[in-house]
């Protein structure tokens, strides 16, 4: 879309003074009709430094491999659609600026592991919604609203639980957690800070049946504390200290 | 890359890649956390091996003996140095995972220095005198 309004305002070639520099993506390619295997393929792309890792693949698809699959939706890291592990950390791809990399060497794509890879980059995200179904993540009111209209929370209650409202649901966290790689059947951060959320809801009266889910070998307790979930989590939530809080809840009782 | 001005059909496949992917470049709690695994499944192995042949002075005491005696070159005395550098190591790094469990996990990457910092004072304490020990018979 840049290039488009580049050539509208009539520029001939880009001003000099903006270095572009060519980046070298090495891509871990998997088509389940063709390869037994995945295999790496390398790209050459021109790229600017404000530019994304987004903006690579989207220039690899549309001029150089147009059978290269990914999923984007929004593009602007609110849809959590094209978390990816990009130089051996889960990021989103339309978050990850060409600058932070280091482009002297090449830029490792790859997709998020521990769901099952389908194309390219695309992974099932079945397994993972399942477990964020599993822990009921929604509202649970036992009562009408006092005032019949809405149910009043205060500040300071908001704030017990604002840090884990943040998730995109990208699947960045659950998929760069090492116990998560070697045991599909743990719930996974994501699921953790999705019950958070309503765990620690004033107007939420479900909690003991959350805890109840979470309090399993497979639930809160599978947690090692490795934080590459914090590390991964591109909206900065606080992931572990979540899971910790959970874990603490399931000890003391709600507070 | 000095074939960067090729086209794109010489992309080349390399086979020396590996094919699993990357390793996933997790940061201190990542290595911390492998740390602790790797120390607790050797320690593991160790108490296995401890129980047995103290269980063997229930059998003869001089079988006892003979094995605790063969323990004493060299080669094992490396290896308990080893040994307590993997206890002190699962130690230290227990209490830090105790205390992000149960006080903050704001704190996990200071923490994690701290156990090195108290890991390589505990070594430098116990390391000199042990070897000396051993390698002075």
């Amino acid at each position: 879309m840049s290039t488009a309004t580049a050539e509208t305002v009539g520029a001939p070639v880009v001003p000099e003074e903006i270095a572009s520099f060519t980046v070298t993506l090495i891509i871990r390619r998997y088509n389940p009709e063709v390869d037994a295997e995945p295999h790496w393929d390398d790209f050459d792309v021109q790229m600017y430094p404000t530019d994304r890792v987004l903006d690579a693949l989207h220039k690899i698809k549309w001029e150089q491999d147009g059978s290269l699959s990914f999923r984007r939706s929004c593009a602007h890291g609110i849809c959590g659609s094209d978390a990816m592990r990009i130089n051996g950390r889960n990021r989103l791809a339309c978050k990850t600026l060409i600058k932070d990399l280091d482009i002297t060497k090449p830029v490792y794509v790859e997709a998020i592991k521990g769901l099952p890879l389908e194309k390219d980059l695309i992974v099932d995200m079945e397994p993972f919604f399942e477990s964020f179904r599993a822990v009921q993540p929604f509202l649970v009111a036992n009562s009408a609203p006092t005032d019949g209209k809405e149910r009043i929370q205060t500040v300071a209650q908001r704030e017990r639980f604002d840090d884990t409202t943040k998730c995109i649901l990208c699947a960045a966290c659950t998929s760069s957690c090492p116990v998560f790689w070697t045991d599909g059947q743990y719930f996974g951060p994501a699921a953790i800070v999705n019950a958070h959320r309503f765990i620690f809801d004033s107007r939420d009266d479900n909690a003991a049946v959350r805890l109840d889910i979470l309090n399993d070998k497979e639930g809160v307790w599978r947690c090692r504390t490795t934080f590459n979930c914090t590390e991964a989590c591109p909206r900065g939530i606080q992931v572990t200290q979540a899971i910790s809080e959970v874990k603490q809840a399931m000890l003391r009782g709600t507070q | 890359m000095p074939e960067q001005a090729a086209t794109l059909t010489s992309q080349q496949k390399t086979t020396s890649r590996r094919p699993a992917g990357t390793l996933y470049r997790g940061r201190e709690g990542m290595w911390s956390w492998v740390l602790h695994r790797i120390t607790g499944v050797a320690i593991f192995f160790f108490l296995l091996v401890h129980i047995l042949d103290t269980a063997l002075v229930r059998v003869s005491p001089e079988a006892y003996n003979a094995v605790i005696s063969s323990y004493q070159t060299p080669i094992m005395g490396l290896g308990e140095t080893a040994l307590v550098a993997a206890i002190v190591f699962h130690a230290f790094n227990g209490l830090r995972i105790i205390l992000i469990d149960f006080w903050n996990a704001k704190y996990q990457k200071a923490m994690f220095y701290v156990v090195i910092a108290l890991w390589v004072v505990t070594m430098l304490a116990f390391v000199p005198r042990h070897l000396i020990n051993v390698f002075s018979h």
